[in-house]
């Protein structure tokens, strides 16, 4: 069930818009693919990005998924707690498994992104294949 | 089920002693300062020969081995290690240090040289180097050859084509040599198809990286196009022949068009896995590629064999002295005895036996790919109430080891079987017959798959653990 | 034929089965015309008895084992107690896979994970893998690693490493975004230039790279070495062809260095005409994450109890293609495996022993050589196993050629490696040297002009 109020991206990330901040995780989708998170790759606070960057990367025991910049900007923030505790990625996808915050240099891409309903017609569609 | 072993160090006791050396009996003082000297090695093992004896013994008993009974791993050539081999490779007369002068080693230059001969006439190639350890190596010193022949000709190139069944040391083998990597998708047959390979032929491709069988097991049929059609476009062909045991004596990949292939010696040649190496990665050219090879190489002058270090057209070294010897003579021990008679059989063995699992199981398996299989056969685990892992983990628990799971990708749940040709028809058999047992357990009651396995020393390791918290070495202290 | 279990009507039965006449029909997917070429070039089949007549025939070809060695460069004779080889020749350890079922691989990831605690032992740092195919590619491998690590493409190289390990290096880099730059050797320590290391490191450098004991057999001063990289926030990367040498010298964490890495064929592995040997990797914790090769960690599995794993496998190229942290799948693992057993063995006292009996017999001669008229010992004051001899008054060719013929084979001549280093000869000692070898080569050499 996606949530209320978030963007999601293709690459399974949801953003929570916070002004002109964005605070990015992975979906549950895209934790359960990825099996037991043993390890986040997290980007400096300060690197400059644009949209669809590999910004981090996320380790399970079988496979690495690289999480891109769903909008362009600067990154101010990262979850340090993922590095003592890299499994709230798959306890919390959308609450304490958050993984970067990223302050926006451009707004409008925000619309290129898809609401809530359009990411589980999106979901359903990937699962239907 | 008896306790696990102990660590060596859990067995160390203080005066304990392992070895039987005696004190140097020279009338010498240190040269070294005494503050520059290491006091002693911190928990270094103390334990009486005995007990080391009897800790690797336990060890021994709790692996699975070739010895102990069938492996079908895909692409692996799991085949039996002849022990002959192994006496032959521990006599003392070819135990020479690397550096004994040339005329002191002519048996061992002159094994080095045979075994290039063997391979030469087994894959019509022109050439090979004996230097590379293992297939990876290989590949990456074949992606080496291939660079420098065409920055010698100007016409540096950027781009390795790579299909999407490709073993995953074949991408990085071609990183490592600088080459960015286009990836080829299979076609619905499981090959490479010609106006695929086509459409991604532009002029930055330095070369395609084919496995021939590939990792389906199915004979990559469109080479010989893709051969003329990498040439007219000023692009080589390099042969990943891990494979190679499904066309020994069959067909020889210089006869299809290879430029550079790897072997490896571990695989097709029955040199021992060793629990993950020593191997031996031999690369063998087409002609105009001899002036690229690697050093040193053995070379045969008159009835004298010499060897030759220098070669400014050569890539260079890419290995301490000659490459992994011992595993060479094993390989060569193992084509004497083979010899002229037995070459063909060993194919001809290894691909019925693949096709006689493949008859009796694609009843009850999923088989993706219908094209003919060589030497293995891939199933997935399409329609079945259990995951391709579990079906793995149940094997265990009747004594034998899986096949290769989860590779290639592109299939869902692979289940890679290659037998090879060392198997009885009775081993064949017994597998079949467990693989149909274990199906049927998935559907009538599957979690005894999803508990297996239940009769081995351990059970499912908490590799989420090991990679969460690694620990990878023993401290004094700490236990679990 | 004994390795091809199956008999005619067996074949005929599966052929039934699968529903062909002919065992060609299973290749009718081959290129028609270019199947079945002609097998007669190639020999009969030998009998078991003929193969081992052929192999004794090679060996007859082979005259060295009447000599005495005194042969070292990066591969060296040393004691290995039986035990070793009976023990590591038990087909549980030689003839299984890579351990991904680790249910039934116990034993040997057991084995390795021993073998990865004892590398740390021995040169302090936190973590070892699981074996590089040797000296020469881990050192290209350490390169690889301090570039990738620091982010920098600069790496120094002193000049007297190992010539082949650095031909290595040169080739894995050679298409590579990595700078390779060479720092002097100082001709009367035979150490390397503090001065020239001190212009050359910068802030682009990744790592210094520097063999010790150095390929002229000199031990380096590593804790000035490791103070002036860190300086520069570059890596100091230790290479080591002689393992024996870590039983006796400081331990190399101790001294600063971040990355040790080389050869451990002197851990139990025959010489077998240059291999298979043993590539050794360790690091400091930092490096973790991106090191080459596999890991064998500790674990638990579903009932609790303790067993090992192949892990951080998300590094590996099965896993990461080619963003893998090498490209390297089948690596040494039963020469560690015997390393492992060899060092148990050998244990604490017994490693100890061997180490300093191997540097004293090279003390003996040193201190003997140094009153023969014939040679000059190049670095009395300065060595571990390995002896520099300068030949005056000629050249090292014939005064080795001499010596041969006397039945010795008075070390390696470096003209091999650098045709500038004319007259020079490395001679390795061990404990398989005794005093009455030792005065036996001393003699000789006295009697060659």
């Amino acid at each position: 069930m996606a949530q209320e109020n978030l963007l999601f991206s293709k690459d399974h990330e949801w953003l929570k818009v916070e002004g002109d901040m964005v605070v990015v995780g992975v979906t549950d989708y895209a934790q359960h693919e990825l099996g037991d998170v043993v390890y986040v790759d997290l980007p400096a606070v300060g690197k400059e990005l644009k949209k669809g960057d590999p910004v981090a990367n996320i380790e399970s025991v079988k496979a690495v998924s690289d999480v891109y910049a769903p909008v362009s900007g600067k990154i101010t923030e990262v979850n340090q707690n993922l590095n003592s505790t890299p499994e709230l990625i798959n306890q919390e996808p959308f609450a304490g498994g958050w993984i970067f915050k990223i302050s926006m240099t451009q707004a409008s891409e925000l619309q290129e992104l898809m609401d809530g309903k359009k990411y589980e017609e999106y979901l359903k569609g990937i699962s239907g294949e | 089920m008896t306790a696990l072993p102990k660590l060596i160090f859990e067995l160390s006791r203080d005066g304990k002693v392992g070895c039987g050396l005696h004190e140097a009996d020279v009338p010498a003082e240190a040269v070294i300062a005494a503050a520059d000297r290491r006091v002693d090695i911190a928990d270094f093992p103390q334990v009486s020969e005995v007990e080391i004896v009897r800790h690797y013994m336990a060890l021994a008993r709790l692996n699975y081995s070739v010895d102990a009974g069938f492996y079908p791993l895909g692409s692996c050539t799991m085949k039996y290690n002849p022990k002959i081999n192994e006496k032959l490779a521990a006599a003392d007369e070819l135990q020479a240090h690397p550096y004994t002068p040339h005329d002191l080693v002519q048996g061992n230059l002159e094994i080095m040289a045979q075994l290039e001969e063997w391979l030469v006439s087994l894959t019509g190639l022109a050439g090979f180097t004996l230097n590379p350890a293992a297939g990876a190596h290989g590949e990456f010193t074949g992606m080496l050859i291939i660079r420098k022949y065409l920055q010698e000709k100007g016409d540096a190139r950027k781009v390795v084509l790579i299909p999407d069944s490709a073993h995953g040391t074949n991408p990085a083998s071609a990183h490592f040599a600088g080459y960015e990597i286009r990836e080829i998708p299979s076609n619905v047959q499981g090959i490479i198809g010609i106006e695929e390979l086509r459409a991604h032929l532009k002029p930055d491709v330095a070369a395609l990286m084919m496995t021939n069988p590939n990792t389906l097991g199915i004979f990559e049929s469109n080479i010989n196009a893709i051969a003329d059609a990498l040439h007219a476009n000023g692009s080589l062909l390099y042969m990943d022949g891990a494979n190679l045991n499904a066309l020994l004596g069959i067909v020889r990949p210089g006869d299809l068009g290879v430029d550079v292939m790897h072997l490896n010696l571990h695989k097709t040649f029955a040199t021992p896995h060793g629990g993950g190496g020593p191997g031996s990665g031999p690369v063998g050219v087409a002609a105009h590629l001899l002036p690229f090879l690697p050093l040193p190489r053995v070379k045969k002058n008159k009835d004298r064999y010499e060897v030759v270090y220098d070669d400014p057209r050569s890539i260079g070294r890419v290995k301490n002295f000659y490459g992994q010897f011992l595993v060479m003579v094993r390989a060569l021990a193992y084509l004497l005895a083979l010899g002229r008679e037995n070459i063909r059989r060993v194919a001809e063995d290894a691909v019925l036996n693949a096709n006689y699992i493949r008859k009796k199981l694609e009843g009850v398996l999923d088989l993706p790919y219908p094209a003919p299989s060589l030497h293995e056969v891939v199933f997935s685990d399409k329609d079945l109430p259990v995951k391709t892992l579990d079906i793995a983990k149940r094997l265990l628990d009747y004594g034998l080891h899986p096949f290769t799971i989860y590779f290639p990708l592109i299939v869902h749940g692979a289940m890679m079987i290659e037998p090879t040709e060392t198997e009885s028809k009775e081993t064949l058999d017994e597998f079949i017959n467990v693989m149909n047992t274990i199906i049927r357990e998935a559907r009538e009651n599957p979690e005894l798959l999803r508990q297996a396995p239940v009769q081995t020393p351990v059970r499912r390791l908490d590799e989420t653990l090991a990679a969460r918290k690694p620990v990878l070495k023993w401290r004094r202290g700490e236990n679990i | 034929m004994r390795y091809l279990p199956l008999t005619d009507p067996e074949r005929e039965e599966m052929k039934k089965t699968i529903g062909i006449t002919d065992v060609k029909d299973l290749f009718s997917c081959l290129p028609s015309g270019k199947c079945y070429p002609s097998l007669n070039k190639f020999p009969a089949a030998l009998s078991e008895p003929q193969l081992v007549s052929t192999f004794k025939e090679w060996g007859r070809k082979n005259s060295f084992s009447d000599h005495l060695s005194f042969l070292g460069a990066g591969a060296y004779a040393h004691f290995i107690p039986e035990v070793v080889s009976y023990l590591s020749s038990r087909g549980e350890f030689l003839t299984p896979y890579t351990p991904y079922q680790p249910e039934v691989s116990q034993g040997s990831l057991q084995a390795i994970f021993e073998y990865q605690t004892m590398m740390t032992m021995l040169t302090g740092l936190d973590v070892a893998n699981a074996s590089l195919y040797d000296g020469g590619t881990a050192a290209a491998e350490a390169v690889l690693l301090a570039v990738r690590k620091s982010g920098r493409h600069r790496v120094l190289l002193a000049a007297n490493l190992h010539p082949e390990y650095m031909a290595i290096i040169r080739t894995y880099v050679q298409n590579l975004p990595i700078e390779l730059l060479t720092v002097a050797v100082d001709e009367k320590s035979g150490r390397v230039d503090g001065k020239d290391l001190g212009t050359k490191l910068d802030d682009t450098t990744a790592a210094f790279v520097f063999q010790s004991p150095n390929f002229l057999g000199v031990v380096e001063d590593s804790r000035a070495i490791a103070a002036a990289a860190h300086e520069r926030q570059a890596f100091a990367v230790q290479v080591v062809s002689e393992a024996m040498s870590l039983a006796y010298l400081v331990p190399p964490a101790d001294c600063g260095v971040d990355l040790v890495v080389g050869e451990a064929q002197s851990f139990g592995l025959p010489l077998g005409f240059g291999g298979p040997y043993l590539g050794f990797l360790t690091a400091r914790e930092e490096f973790l994450r991106q090191l080459p090769g596999r890991l064998v960690g500790q674990t638990v599995d579903l009932d609790g109890k303790r067993g090992y794993v192949l892990t951080l496998s998300t590094r590996e190229q099965h896993i990461k293609r080619e963003k893998a942290t090498s490209n390297i799948c089948t690596n040494q693992a039963w020469c560690a495996m015997r390393a492992g057993m060899y060092l148990a063995v050998m244990g604490k006292t017994g490693l100890a022993r061997a180490a300093k009996t191997c540097h004293l017999n090279a003390a003996y001669f040193a201190a003997a050589a140094a009153r023969l008229k014939q040679i000059k010992v190049v670095y009395p004051e300065n060595f571990y196993n390995e002896v520099l001899i300068e030949v005056k008054n000629g050249h090292a060719a014939d005064f080795l050629e001499a010596l041969k013929k006397k039945g010795i084979l008075a070390g390696v001549p470096l003209t091999w490696f650098d045709p500038a280093w004319q007259n020079r000869l490395l001679l390795a000692f061990s404990e398989l040297h005794d005093r009455k070898a030792i005065d036996r080569l001393l003699a000789a050499m006295g009697e060659c002009a």
